[in-house]
């Protein structure tokens, strides 16, 4: 009934994290002055929005299930020693991706869109694949909105802008296009 | 409709860089009335943006949403200031993002017990209050440092701020793409809505016409300031 | 250029005297127990509202669906086959049909909940029909994420909501007035959400149908 791929098209497209639903919206803003760090940001989270899922998933299953009213507390818990121990064995062990990746890594612990992503798959009631499809697509969702947005930025930078819009005016309207691109998406997979 | 005055030496800030180590000597009820103006959440710190837009297609759910935020950065300050000098501080930040989250929980529950539909309508966006990077900037930046009364004061000055901007954003995007207040028609049948306000990009638009006016307001300051220097003074 | 701060602060320099790991253990049981009563306390006190307020609800969606019935029985769907005995672990997520009758015990229909992607988001609808003769008795949107003034008038059209009582699925979405009884017209500038709405209805339909007969088999005895 709920294919994959509807899944993955849904999250990564029509319901893109950033620009439709309004999930970590502050590295969208705060981080997209230039495209190489705005896709190795949005590469690192959905390193993270996938191990999110795996850990959710096994909560939801194993260890929530009879309590419901404790998940936003463990998921945020778990959340943040998740990304706390993958950085640490990153370091440890890859230590060319810690520097690509790693100074990224603590952003993304208060990253709403990692929460989000956790209370979404579990009011959907996802399963394991499902979860990890759902992950996927809203960490590359996420990249293809970081990268679209800091290649304008880079731009922008290089116009004559008035005064009142050189701080974050211009950077909201420019959210507000893109956001309209990807209403274009809507009714893909669904529509026939 | 949005009177609020912008410190010109705010350059869209964090939390910390207003409260220098500790806290400038003043009363509770300036510390109210900072988070409302100068220091509004929204519109000057630009902090808790996902909820400012997720949720304010209409006027009911971006009040809610604001009054739940109050409760919880109300009842977090309060229990932060309490404990303040217990808490060691390795285990801050666990420490306050655990208050954080319970008063989140607390609130949920009691929305979906007295408004579930309201609740129905924000979804997630209750839990993810959590996320709300504003809520941890007050309790690190000025709850751990100050008395209880003073706490508490700043965040419901804080709260009360970010629910007149979600339901300043809430009402424009409501009465331009619903042509309705909280529900109520405004104009007659033959009135068009704007739809686009209502959905998302209406949301990006919204808030970055209401920062353009802030910025306008702030411009129109300095430049008054440096005609007349002493006139140029910014209420407090 | 900074944009909104977003990360924890900082912490500040460590100026006194670290704590021994007991007192930061202690600190955060403490706590976490504290949080943890407050919580379950909370929990247990406004459970009662919740679960009243979601009855209302489905008891809302039933009547209107099934055009308000004197009495309704809840199946629930277990193992594959329809039970009317509730089982030991009921959930939201547990599938049920009522099955209504009127105030003469002449059986209605039987209203269902089923889920399908629409325009934007998944459209989940309640669904009245007639086992015996697949009739619908009419249809009640539980949750849409449709655009407004658009696609969410599968909602509040009621020339579109009007058509379905009476037509015999599987239905067919045509742009023109329809010509027979399995044939509604879509709403103009929402055709894909008015298309997920009977497609919705169809699927819905096609597998409940034989799960109800099969229960009336069976209850005939």
């Amino acid at each position: 009934m709920r294919d994959l791929s509807w899944i993955f098209i849904s999250t990564m497209l029509v319901n893109n994290f950033t620009l439709v639903m309004f999930l970590g919206l502050c590295s969208f803003f705060g981080v997209t002055g230039k495209v190489e760090t705005a896709w190795r940001l949005g590469l690192a989270n959905t390193f993270v929005l996938v191990l999110t899922a795996v850990s959710v998933w096994v909560l939801n299953t194993f260890v929530l299930a009879q309590t419901p009213y404790l998940r936003t507390i463990a998921f945020i818990v778990v959340i943040a020693s998740v990304v706390q121990i993958v950085e640490m064995a990153v370091k440890k062990y890859l230590p060319v991706l810690f520097r690509q990746l790693g100074i990224y890594l603590p952003l993304i612990t208060t990253n709403c869109a990692i929460l989000g992503l956790a209370l979404f798959q579990t009011s959907r009631g996802y399963t394991f694949v499902e979860g990890l499809v759902f992950a996927l697509g809203a960490g590359l969702g996420l990249t293809v909105a970081l990268s679209l947005m800091a290649s304008i930025r880079e731009r922008t930078e290089l116009s004559d802008v008035p005064a009142v819009a050189r701080r974050m005016g211009l950077v909201l309207v420019i959210a507000s296009c893109l956001s309209m691109a990807f209403m274009g998406f809507a009714g893909m997979g669904t529509a026939g | 409709m949005t009177s609020v005055p912008v410190a010109e030496a705010a350059p869209a800030p964090g939390a910390q860089e207003f409260i220098p180590g500790a806290p400038p000597p003043a009363s509770a009820i300036a510390d109210i009335w900072r988070g409302i103006g100068r220091e509004n959440p929204v519109l000057v710190q630009l902090l808790g943006m996902c909820p400012t837009m997720a949720v304010t297609n209409v006027l009911a759910n971006g009040l809610a949403m604001g009054l739940a935020t109050t409760f919880v950065l109300v009842g977090s300050g309060l229990f932060v200031s309490l404990f303040r000098k217990y808490i060691a501080n390795e285990v801050r930040i666990t420490s306050y993002i655990l208050i954080i989250a319970t008063f989140v929980t607390l609130a949920d529950m009691l929305l979906a017990a007295t408004f579930p539909d309201i609740r129905k309508a924000l979804g997630p966006f209750i839990p993810l209050i959590v996320a709300n990077c504003l809520l941890l900037g007050r309790a690190e930046a000025f709850a751990a440092k100050v008395p209880v009364k003073r706490a508490v004061a700043d965040g419901l000055g804080m709260g009360l701020g970010f629910t007149l901007s979600l339901s300043m954003l809430s009402t424009i995007r409501e009465v331009l793409g619903k042509g309705s207040i909280l529900g109520h028609p405004l104009f007659g049948p033959r009135f068009e809505p704007w739809v686009f306000m209502m959905l998302p990009p209406g949301g990006f638009l919204a808030l970055g016409i209401a920062l353009l006016g802030v910025a306008y307001v702030g411009e129109l300051r300095k430049r008054r300031a440096r005609r007349a220097p002493v006139a140029g003074r910014v209420a407090a | 250029m900074s944009g909104p701060a977003c990360h924890v602060p900082e912490p500040p320099p460590a100026v006194h005297k670290s704590t021994p790991a007991w007192r930061l253990l202690l600190t955060l049981v403490v706590a976490g127990a504290a949080a943890g009563w407050l919580i379950v306390s909370v929990y247990n006190a406004t459970l009662p509202a919740v679960e009243r307020h979601a009855a209302e609800q489905v008891n809302e969606a039933v009547r209107q669906v099934l055009k308000a019935p004197a009495r309704w029985d809840t199946l629930y769907l277990v193992d594959g086959a329809l039970t009317s005995k509730r089982p030991a672990s009921v959930n939201a997520e547990t599938p049920m049909a009522f099955v209504g009758y009127d105030a003469g015990g002449r059986r209605i229909g039987a209203a269902i909940t089923a889920a399908e992607p629409g325009f934007q988001e998944l459209v989940t609808l309640m669904i009245g029909f007639d086992p015996a003769t697949g009739a619908l008795t009419g249809y009640d949107v539980l949750d849409q994420q449709e655009t407004p003034g658009l696609g969410d008038r599968i909602e509040s059209d009621t020339d579109f909501t009007r058509q379905f009582p009476g037509r015999v699925a599987p239905l067919v979405g045509v742009k023109r007035a329809p010509a027979t009884p399995n044939e509604v017209q879509t709403i103009t500038g929402a055709t894909i959400s008015s298309r997920a709405v009977v497609r919705i209805i169809n699927d819905a339909v096609a597998r409940w149908r034989p799960l109800l007969q099969a229960y009336d088999r069976g209850g005939q005895e």
